[in-house]
């Protein structure tokens, strides 16, 4: 008898906790959510027949994609800039994580002379701001011709160039994988490179992805360097920089709701590649995290 | 821990290596046959007469490329490394046009200069390894070993030697954009190279310890009062940034994958788009939401709840709160994530015998829960707080560090950290000097905090352990 009430009052209690919880949830699921429908919505509200600017409600009285084709009309450039910042993700995505992988590699496999000075350099180096030495870069790229008019290039150059300084998540990973499976390998007269490309590499696949994924994020936000390797050429511009100046203008008539229409689709790709990957994403993330 | 004698072990040990090492040199001289010896003034001469020809063509070239580069260019600036140049740039006004004549370019002069000491550096090493090598030559053919042949040097490139191989890269790229850049800012952090000190129009010069005597300096013009103030927000901020996600970030990864609480993956994934839509569009967006004239204000206004709009920006209290709330927008779910992961690494039957016990909800969190994440991670809370010090991004999309105020120098404002006025002094006002010496005092924040927290870490990482 009395075990029952128990029972049942303990069966209350989770269902009052479980209640609060997803009161909880929801909250916060709108306050995540909130800034992101306001985008959209307010990406679709028309310059000409509403207003472009700051206004008080969410919903447009009325839906227009005039936002949306003067972004692909020929007095923007929206679409060159979005081809800027997709070149320099990818080149990113694919040679940070080339570079990446050479550094993770040799300091998880092989130990040699100056190992350790090499890690604790780079720790080292680390620590200073990037935006420290911005005007040297800078003058380092003018010398190669790489600004202004080759600053797309010039800035796939200076973000691989150091990319093999974030080795940790991936060097982490690789000490993950059993040493004796290159051994056994070893034993049977394969040298490292093979070891590497045909046993290591593909076990290597889920840091592989989390790897490229981060660094073909990471050129959509890159606010700082682009703006200043540009040097207001504006064809050199990436999407946050050009769309940046849309909303600090003091003149913004229409180019509120414009940002926001760029806005809307420059997140939309990048999210869904996110949203497919995130499995690996967590990984990494966990992963990195339990290592340090 | 015995620090001081680490240190002073260490620098025994230094000398007693540069100690050995001449040592060595002596002995390859003097017992070497005059192959040997003619090796000391033409590199590679030994390596290339036993047949070793990648290696003497090597060191063969790097002696003549050096020779030719010092005797060209480097010599030139390495010299002018001491004076960072002396001939001004002079508008000549004789003829009837008149005419600029450039004189020295300090920037070039410090630039090269360093490239140049770093060539010699890595000369003299390159010259020891020929030096050694020629030895090793006498060594083996004594003891009638085989000798490495160009071909054997090849092979070793992608098997025993494989990590230079795919070192080499990285190494050049840190080199030339990472170390090299690092070096010329520390450098100019001693000089006087602002907006009036600008290449190639004027030179700029070496003045010891000026700049950082005006950073500490509080008075009308020195640095001192608005330095601390941001150095004083900075640590702050950083500390709510990291702790409030921390802890709000775990708390929602319990929530969330608390039993009986249903659709776990939709509420990940609602939370997890602040991570996958670019920062610059959201925080943009949300900085506009909370604008005198944006959607908060309008709503509070329209519903009466105000009267007149509320300066989120320009009230430096307002501002601050508001960056780490939003900061906790953005920096939740990537907490949550990582939360989720290890939570579920927690062995399950260790709340079991817990509850066996009689502990309630809140007792297994403080006994089990917490202390089992903390040891976890440790190492990325100290990543975590580093990180937020220099939090460019989140900063300066939201407020670019205003609300300024008259008080401070620099165009700093109130919610400025150290990174964003480095920013601000670089752009704005070409003030090199200052700049860069607010670089080296955020490294040196960053190098202090990480030191004394990591020797408090419980979980300092046995790295072979893994293995």
């Amino acid at each position: 008898m009395a075990n029952t009430t128990k029972t049942r009052s303990r069966s209350m209690h989770a269902k009052v906790t479980n209640g609060i919880t997803y009161v909880v949830l929801i909250l916060m699921s709108i306050i995540w959510l909130f800034p992101f429908v306001g985008l959209v919505f307010q990406s679709f509200r028309s310059y000409a027949t509403e207003y472009g600017g700051m206004v008080s409600y969410i919903i447009p009285k009325e839906f227009s994609w005039d936002n949306y084709t003067y972004l692909f009309s020929e007095e923007c450039s929206f679409v060159k800039w979005y081809l800027n910042t997709l070149t320099i993700a990818f080149f990113v995505a694919v040679l940070n994580t080339f570079m990446i992988l050479c550094v993770a590699y040799s300091l998880s496999r092989s130990r040699f002379k100056g190992r350790n000075f090499l890690m604790q350099l780079w720790l080292i180096l680390g620590m200073f701001p990037g935006f420290l030495t911005m005007i040297c870069l800078y003058f380092l790229l003018k010398q190669i011709g790489l600004t202004q008019a080759g600053a797309i290039p010039g800035l796939i150059l200076v973000t691989v160039a150091s990319a093999g300084m974030q080795y940790y998540v991936s060097k982490g990973y690789l000490d993950t994988v059993p040493k004796a499976l290159d051994e056994s390998a070893r034993i049977d007269g394969a040298s490292n490179a093979r070891i590497a490309l045909t046993i290591i590499l593909p076990l290597a696949k889920p840091i592989i992805i989390y790897t490229a994924l981060t660094a073909f994020m990471a050129p959509w936000c890159d606010y700082v360097f682009a703006s200043y390797v540009a040097f207001g050429y504006s064809d050199s511009y990436n999407v946050a920089v050009a769309l940046q100046r849309w909303v600090w203008t003091n003149d913004y008539q229409g180019f509120f709701t414009r940002f926001c229409a760029g806005g809307v689709l420059v997140a939309i790709p990048v999210t869904i590649l996110f949203m497919c990957l995130q499995k690996y994403y967590v990984e990494g993330v966990t992963g990195g995290a339990v290592k340090g | 821990m015995g620090k001081e004698n680490k240190l002073s072990a260490g620098i025994k040990n230094g000398f007693s290596n540069i100690g050995k090492n001449v040592k060595e040199i002596g002995v390859t001289f003097t017992e070497g046959d005059w192959i040997t010896k003619l090796s000391f003034l033409i590199m590679g001469l030994g390596q290339l007469i036993h047949k070793q020809f990648l290696r003497g063509i090597i060191f063969l070239a790097v002696e003549v490329l050096f020779i030719y580069y010092m005797v060209t260019f480097g010599a030139e600036y390495l010299v002018g490394l001491f004076t960072l140049g002396t001939v001004e740039t002079y508008v000549d006004k004789s003829g009837v046009v008149p005419v600029t004549i450039y004189g020295d370019n300090s920037f070039l002069i410090l630039l090269y200069g360093i490239i140049t000491v770093f060539a010699v550096i890595a000369f003299v090493y390159l010259w020891r390894v020929n030096v050694r090598q020629n030895r090793q030559i006498k060594i083996f053919l004594e003891e009638g070993k085989h000798l490495p042949t160009s071909k054997d040097d090849l092979h070793s490139l992608i098997n025993e030697n494989f990590y230079t191989t795919l070192l080499a890269l990285p190494n050049i790229g840190v080199f030339i954009f990472i170390i090299v850049p690092i070096i010329f800012m520390i450098c100019v952090a001693f000089t006087n190279f602002d907006a009036d000190h600008q290449p190639p129009g004027a030179l700029f010069s070496w003045t010891g310890l000026t700049n950082f005597k005006n950073l500490f300096s509080i008075g009308s013009a020195g640095f001192g009062s608005t330095f601390f103030t941001v150095l004083g927000w900075t640590l702050v901020w950083a500390f709510f940034a990291t702790f409030l996600n921390y802890f709000l970030g775990m708390g929602v990864a319990i929530l969330i994958n608390k039993k009986g609480i249903k659709f776990k993956k939709l509420w990940r994934t609602i939370l997890v788009m602040t991570i996958a839509i670019p920062q610059f569009v959201s925080l943009l967006y949300v900085y506009k939401m909370f604008a005198d004239d944006g959607l908060v204000n309008g709503y509070l206004l329209k519903w009466g709840l105000i009267d007149s709009y509320i300066p989120f920006w320009s009230n430096m209290t307002y501002a601050r709160i508001l960056i780490i709330l939003i900061n906790v927008w953005v920096g939740i779910p990537y907490m949550m994530l990582m939360a989720t992961g290890i939570l579920m690494n927690i062995p399950e039957d260790l709340y079991e015998s817990a509850r066996i016990d009689g502990a309630n909800g809140f007792q297994m969190f403080m006994k089990i829960t917490l202390p089992y994440m903390m040891f976890i991670t440790g190492p990325y809370l100290l990543t975590s707080y580093t990180g937020n010090l220099n939090n460019f991004n989140v900063i300066y999309l939201l407020t670019q560090g205003n609300p300024k105020s008259m008080n401070m120098v620099g165009g700093a404002g109130y919610t400025d950290l150290l990174i964003t006025w480095l920013y601000k002094l670089t752009i704005n006002d070409t003030n090199y000097r200052m700049a860069a010496v607010i670089g080296i005092m955020v490294f040196v924040v960053t190098a202090v905090i990480s030191l004394v927290v990591y020797r408090f870490l419980p979980s300092v990482k046995d790295e072979e352990g893994f293995q």
